[in-house]
């Protein structure tokens, strides 16, 4: 049963992509998506249960090997719940893709090129081995070529390429980091390499840690690898970008935290919160000088990055509870502002801030589900942002790392600055175009109004729970720190 | 390993960087194509010790099949990207007619940005001349 409920994720969405091929016809590929999501979904729900309530570590080996040949899937608390968290807001997205009619209506790739990236994510959560973490990048990361390259209009194939290049790179870097990880001690299983690792001379494991921490710090858009994010992502239709933005570069995170917590334990602290600071500070002050929705929400994505790496490199069990809990927020709020950009340039065919205005008075619905998660993300109170935020800042204090805190702060205030900036040139003021002006914006628009409203609530749910969430949290973050746990649930599986 | 698998492997990344930093697509694929190979040696090389071919059955002495699955595992990915990237090289050209990789938005801004300020310099002056 744990086998199937653990391999349910993978395995669902991967076979009604193949279903979907075959058939090519919009109505079928609908249904077949929802099925496979909904059933992935629902194995993604009863893992979570059974990892919240006891706290045990499902361990899967397909197809019955024994240990070392087997492909390995575990489910830890992290895990869990980024594998439910990422199957919802994809399912989410699904539905709002289909009312956008844009996608699925023009290619009849969208649907199973869409569930193999679920499928992807989810394995790159579950995977109990560099090796299968390699192979789940690169499922995800090709069937997100495709997605962002999809119409092949001329910007998609400009930026698509930048976006490929770069992605091959980083791929590279891992292969090779992963290689010579084999080399140097003949094992690529997790449960394996935190004794052989330790194991290794001091110089041989730095440089294997640099190396996965490049690869995962590309694939992250970490300050100096982020360039590529902001250039590659407006360009896709604001249905892929929305759920790129939410899901990808939080499955690079997850890679950091996993390998950084379970493999190299403390060992470029100083550095990764260094890091994270720039990360922050480069992001908002590129958000800042934007003049285009779209655009200043791609920056967006790099400068919260940069908080969840910082919360990795401070340690501790509170810092890294922190960050799971700023992960969770962060990709239902991140994903929703991209849907209601999607509203808007479906209503208004841009999001340059020269083209629309005006929409607070013609949509305050719309206003108010672009005002809640826009808010959180600037870290306000009661909202979800503010306590991630809040959770990280403590933890920073507590460490006694004044510098990185004051900027958090600051970014957290620049942050608000480019979202008032959002509002007032959207938002505020006169429509630019007088024959769009009577309309609500959301009155032809349900199912994705309806959407973005779903993920909108989720958001606020996250705020509400927030106690047992921050809870569970920690919980998540003694069993990362907790190696010898991990371990043994894995040998003895 | 011994000094000329080294030396392929050094010979390849080389190659393969080179051609990585050109501009045109093509060129880039190629680029992918031979550093891919370059690690697939690479992890052959250092992850196993010379031996029998491993099939089941035969005792002694046998090759570790670990690092033989991951190359290819890692073969079977990188055709899946060449391929690809040979696909969006020949979108490119039949958009563009070249298949040279454009400089980024932000670029082009600054450089647009560049080209005013110079512009409306350069016409400031002829204004103060005559």
């Amino acid at each position: 049963m744990t086998d199937a409920l653990l391999a349910a994720p993978i395995a669902v969405p991967l076979l009604m992509a193949a279903l979907a091929i075959i058939v090519r016809k919009a109505s079928i590929q609908r249904v077949l998506s929802f099925v496979g999501l909904g059933v992935a979904l629902a194995a993604a729900v009863a893992n979570f249960v059974r990892v919240a309530s006891d706290g045990e570590i499902l361990v899967s080996r397909l197809g019955g090997w024994p240990a070392p040949v087997a492909i390995t899937l575990v489910a830890d608390r992290l895990s869990a719940v980024l594998v439910l968290i990422a199957l919802l807001v994809s399912t989410v997205v699904l539905a709002f893709a289909i009312g956008q009619r844009a996608a699925d209506e023009r290619s009849s790739f969208y649907h199973p090129v869409y569930l193999i990236m679920v499928a992807g994510i989810s394995q790159a959560f579950l995977a109990g081995d560099l090796f299968n973490l390699f192979v789940a990048f690169e499922v995800l990361l090709m069937a997100s070529y495709v997605l962002l390259t999809l119409e092949g209009t001329n910007a998609q194939v400009r930026s698509g390429t930048t976006y490929v290049v770069l992605n091959v790179v980083e791929s590279m870097v891992l292969l090779m980091a992963i290689g010579l990880v084999f080399a140097a001690t003949g094992t690529v299983s997790m449960a394996e390499l935190p004794e052989r690792l330790a194991a290794l001379p001091e110089g041989v494991a730095v440089g294997l840690n640099l190396l996965l921490l490049v690869a995962f710090g590309i694939k992250a858009a970490v300050f100096p690898l982020f360039f590529w994010l902001p250039d590659a992502y407006p360009t896709a239709p604001s249905s892929v970008t929305a759920v790129f933005a939410g899901l990808l570069t939080k499955v690079g995170v997850y890679a950091m935290i996993r390998t950084q917590t379970l493999l190299f334990p403390g060992e470029f602290s100083d550095l990764i919160v260094v890091i994270g600071g720039l990360t922050m500070l480069v992001g908002v002050l590129g958000a800042i000088s934007h003049s285009d929705m779209k655009r200043i929400l791609s920056f967006h994505i790099v400068s919260q990055i940069g908080y969840m790496v910082f919360g990795l490199g401070l340690g501790g069990a509170a810092a890294i509870a922190a960050t799971v809990f700023y992960l969770i927020h962060h990709i239902p709020v991140k994903t929703s502002l991209f849907l209601v950009e999607g509203i808007i340039e479906r209503d208004s065919g841009t999001s340059a801030f020269s083209k629309i205005g005006g929409l607070a008075r013609r949509s305050p619905m719309l206003a108010l589900l672009f005002m809640i998660p826009a808010l959180s993300l600037a870290g306000l109170p009661p909202f979800s942002g503010f306590l991630a935020k809040f959770a990280l800042i403590r933890a920073g204090l507590e460490d006694g790392r004044c510098v990185i805190v004051s900027v958090a702060i600051v970014v957290s205030l620049l942050t608000l600055v480019s979202m008032i900036k959002i509002w007032v040139g959207a938002f505020w003021g006169d429509s630019p175009s007088p024959q769009s002006g009577v309309v609500g914006v959301l009155r032809h628009q349900r199912v994705m109004g309806l959407s973005t409203g779903f993920l909108v609530a989720v958001t606020v749910a996250i705020a509400l729970a927030a106690g047992p969430l921050y809870r569970y949290c920690l919980e998540a973050s003694n069993q990362l720190l907790d190696i010898a746990q991990y371990v043994t649930a894995v040998r003895s599986s | 390993m011994n000094a000329v698998e080294m030396v392929v492997i050094g010979v390849l990344f080389a190659a393969g960087s080179y051609l990585l930093m050109e501009r045109s697509l093509t060129r880039i694929a190629l680029g992918a194509g031979v550093i891919g190979n370059g690690i697939n040696v690479l992890i052959i090389a250092t992850g196993s010790r010379p031996g029998e071919a491993p099939i089941l059955g035969r005792a002694d002495e046998l090759v570790d099949p670990m690092p033989q699955a991951l190359v290819l595992t890692a073969i079977v990915i990188g055709f899946g990207l060449l391929s690809f990237l040979l696909a969006l090289a020949w979108r490119n050209w039949t958009i563009s007619e070249n298949d040279e990789v454009e400089d980024d938005l932000e670029d082009r801004l600054i450089a647009r940005r560049d080209d005013d300020a110079r512009t409306s310099a350069g016409s400031s002056n002829e204004r103060n001349a005559s």
